[in-house]
C-alpha cells in the first residue's frame, strides 16, 4: 500500500501517460482521520491465536443549552415517508430553526445521521439514508448554513431505534438525527 | 496513512459466541436412505467421525440416515456385509468403516461404500489424518459420498462468514464470525460496539473485506484471516460500502459516494489503490458484485425509480446494460458459479423474497418464503443458497436449493445473525 503523497505522485504519472482513460481514475479524498479512535482500543487475532479484534469508541457529544421544552430546535430528529427522501412540511419549522441557530453560530457544527427501516437491502439502504441525510443537508443550507459546518453519515438500517418489524418501528427508523459536534 | 495493527495477546471469552444449530425445514419426497453402522475402531474417535457424516449427509435434505434401532447388523468389514440384512431394511446406501489409531498423529480412516439396490461396493476410499484434524476428515468423506452418489461437489468442507448482533451492557455488540458450514467451530473475526457489515471473502480464503463504522463513519477494511493484520483500504470522504473481491483477487468492486455525495460503483486495485470509476448517475448504485469471469460487475441501481439489477462491464466506460425487469425491487445480486443466474432480493406481493433469475432467459423463479428475506450468497458448488431473514423477532440464516425444493433454516441461540458469505473452494 502506497502514502498519500506518493499517490498524488503515481496520479500525475498515470495522468500524464494514460491520455485516453485519465477521468476514469478518479481522485477521491481520504476522510479527516484526526478524529479516529486510540490505537488502543483496537485489537486483532489470527486464526491461529483466537483473540478477537475488538472496538469500543466512546460516547457522542449532545448539545444541550439550546433546548428549551417544546422549542423548534429541541426537535432534533426528523422523520420521512416510506422510501422517500422528501423533508415533510410538519418538519420545516425545526428545520428553520436549526439552520438559523448553525447561521447565528458560525462556529457550531452539526452532524446528520440517516437511517432506513430495515426493508430491503442493506446497501441500498445505506443509500437511502445517504439520500435523506443529504436533503437535511441542502434544507440548512438554504437557510444560510455553510457547508463546512454539516456533516453527513448514513448508518441505513444498521442503528435502528425500534428493532421490531411493524409499521411503527418502520416509523420511528426512516429518520435523520441531528447531532451537534460543536455549540458555537 | 495506512493503519497496521500488530497481534496482541487477548484471552478467548467463552461467551464470544453461540453455537449455530441446522434444521430442515422441507426435504425432499423420497431422501436417500443411508446407514452407518458405525466405523470400527477407538470408540470416541469413532463416534465422532460417524456423528459428523450423518450430520452432514442428513442436513443436507437429501439423505435419510437410518438410526441405529433400524439396523439387522453392524458390519465393520466390507466382508462381513450381508446385502439382504440391507434390502430387507429398504436401505440404498451403506457406510462401513475402520479407524485405526497408532497415535494422535497418525489416524488412518479406511471406508467403502455399499449400493444396496445394486448389490455391491461402489466405492472405497482411504485417508490419512490426526486427531485435531479428524474434523475434517469426516466433512471430506461427506463430501466424497455426496459427489459419488449425487454427482455434484460436495459442500461440508466450507465455511460461512455472517455478521452477529448481540447486547453487551445494554448496548449493541457486532462481531463478524466464521463457523464450519455444519455451525461449528465459530470463530470471531472482529467485535467492535459500532455495526460491521457486508463480509466478503477473498478468491483465496485467505482475506475477508467488511464495512466498519468504528471510526463514525464507514470505511472498508480487508482482514488476512491467519495473522489478523487489517487493511484500511478504502476511508474516502463519504460512504465507503460493499467491497467486492475480483476473480482474481487483485481488484475490489465497491461502492463511494466521495465526489459528489452520490454512490456510484467504483473499482480499486488493491497494490495501487488505483480507482476507476464505473457509474456516474445521480441514483443510487451500488451493492456490486462480480461475474465469475471477471468480465462483468452486477449491481443495484435504482436510476429507473426503484431498484433493479444493471452491469457493466469491467473496465474505464464499460457499457450498463439493465438485467432485470420483473416486479418493483430486485436488489443485491449475487451471480452463481458456472456465471449463468444470478440471486436476488426480489419483492414479491409485499415480501422480499431471494429469487434466481436466468441471465439468458431473464426468467425470476422466487426461491424462499419468507417476509424479510436478504443477503442470498450461493455455496461455491451453485446448488444451495444460503440468506437471512427474520423470524419471531430475531435475525436468522437460511438456505433453500437453487431448484427450491429443500429448505434449511440455522438459528442462532443468543444472538441476531446475518449477512452470510458462503467461502469460496480454496484451502487455506
Amino acid at each position: 500500500m502506497i502514502n498519500f503523497k506518493r499517490f498524488i505522485l503515481l496520479a500525475s504519472v498515470f495522468a500524464l501517460f494514460a491520455c485516453s482513460n485519465v477521468e476514469e481514475t478518479v481522485e477521491i479524498p481520504n476522510a479527516d482521520t484526526s478524529m479516529d479512535g486510540a490505537d488502543d482500543n483496537v485489537s486483532t487475532q489470527g486464526m491461529g491465536e483466537r483473540a478477537p479484534v475488538t472496538i469500543t469508541t466512546g460516547g457522542r457529544l449532545v448539545l444541550d443549552g439550546t433546548d428549551q421544552e417544546g422549542s423548534a430546535l429541541s426537535q432534533q430528529t426528523i422523520y420521512f415517508d416510506f422510501d422517500s427522501a422528501e423533508i415533510r412540511a410538519d418538519f420545516a419549522e425545526a428545520l428553520q430553526a436549526h439552520g438559523a441557530y448553525l447561521v447565528d453560530n458560525p462556529g457550531a457544527r452539526v452532524r446528520l445521521e440517516g437511517h432506513a427501516d430495515e426493508r430491503g437491502t442493506r446497501e441500498y439502504n445505506i443509500g437511502l439514508g445517504e439520500e435523506r441525510a443529504q436533503a437535511v443537508r441542502q434544507y440548512l443550507m438554504l437557510q444560510g448554513a455553510s457547508s463546512i459546518q454539516i456533516a453527513t453519515i448514513s448508518f441505513g438500517e444498521e442503528r435502528p431505534v425500534n428493532s421490531a418489524s411493524n409499521e411503527m418501528a418502520y416509523r420511528q427508523n426512516r429518520r435523520v438525527e441531528l447531532v451537534y459536534t460543536r455549540a458555537n | 496513512m495506512i493503519r497496521r495493527i500488530f497481534f496482541l495477546f487477548f484471552i478467548f471469552t467463552a461467551l464470544a459466541q453461540a453455537q449455530l444449530r441446522i434444521e430442515i425445514r422441507q426435504g425432499i419426497e423420497s431422501p436417500l436412505r443411508i446407514a452407518i453402522p458405525g466405523f470400527a475402531g477407538e470408540p470416541q474417535l469413532s463416534l465422532l467421525l460417524d456423528e459428523i457424516i450423518e450430520a452432514d449427509l442428513a442436513n443436507s435434505g437429501r439423505f435419510y440416515a437410518m438410526a441405529d434401532n433400524e439396523l439387522l447388523s453392524f458390519p465393520t468389514q466390507p466382508e462381513q456385509v450381508n446385502i439382504n440384512d440391507w434390502r430387507i431394511t429398504d436401505t440404498d446406501y451403506l457406510l462401513v468403516g475402520q479407524l485405526d489409531s497408532d497415535s494422535f498423529e497418525n489416524l488412518r480412516i479406511s471406508f467403502q461404500l455399499f449400493d444396496i439396490v445394486r448389490g455391491e461396493q461402489v466405492l472405497g476410499f482411504r485417508l490419512s489424518s490426526t486427531v485435531n484434524n479428524l474434523r475434517n476428515s469426516a466433512h471430506r468423506i461427506a463430501d466424497i459420498i455426496f459427489q459419488e452418489l449425487l454427482g455434484i461437489d460436495g459442500i461440508f468442507s466450507t465455511q460461512i462468514a455472517y455478521v452477529s448482533e448481540s447486547t453487551r451492557n445494554d448496548q449493541a455488540f457486532f462481531q463478524i464470525v466464521i463457523a464450519d458450514i455444519d455451525g461449528t467451530n465459530p470463530f470471531v473475526v472482529i467485535e467492535s460496539s459500532e455495526p460491521l457489515m457486508s463480509p466478503a471473502w477473498s478468491p483465496d480464503s485467505r482475506k475477508i473485506a467488511y464495512v466498519s463504522f468504528e471510526n463514525e463513519r464507514s470505511e472498508i477494511y480487508v482482514q488476512d484471516l491467519a495473522t489478523g493484520f487489517r487493511d484500511r483500504v478504502s476511508f474516502r470522504q463519504g460512504i465507503n460500502g460493499a467491497p467486492s473481491f475480483s476473480p482474481d483477487g487483485t481488484q475490489l468492486a465497491l461502492t463511494l459516494s466521495g465526489v459528489d455525495g452520490n454512490l456510484d460503483i467504483y473499482i480499486l486495485e488493491l497494490d495501487t489503490q488505483r480507482l476507476t470509476r464505473l457509474t456516474e448517475n445521480y441514483s443510487i448504485d451500488t451493492e456490486p458484485t462480480w461475474s465469475p469471469d471477471g468480465d462483468y460487475i452486477y449491481f443495484t441501481s435504482d436510476r429507473v425509480g426503484n431498484p433493479q439489477i444493471y452491469r457493466v462491464e469491467a473496465r474505464p466506460r464499460g457499457q450498463i446494460e439493465r438485467i432485470t425487469f420483473e416486479g418493483n425491487y430486485n436488489a443485491r445480486p449475487r451471480v452463481s458459479p458456472d456465471g449463468d443466474s444470478i440471486i436476488v432480493v426480489h419483492q414479491f406481493n409485499g415480501d422480499y423474497r431471494i429469487a434466481l433469475v436466468d441471465l439468458e432467459t431473464r426468467i425470476t423463479q422466487v426461491l424462499s418464503e419468507g417476509q424479510l428475506d436478504e443477503s442470498p450468497s450461493f455455496a461455491p458448488n451453485g446448488d444451495v443458497v444460503m440468506y437471512a431473514t427474520r423470524e419471531q423477532g430475531r435475525g436468522v440464516l437460511s438456505s433453500v436449493t437453487s431448484d427450491g425444493r429443500i429448505h434449511q433454516r440455522i438459528a442462532s441461540i443468543g444472538e441476531d445473525v446475518r449477512e452470510p458469505a458462503w467461502s469460496p473452494y480454496a484451502l487455506r
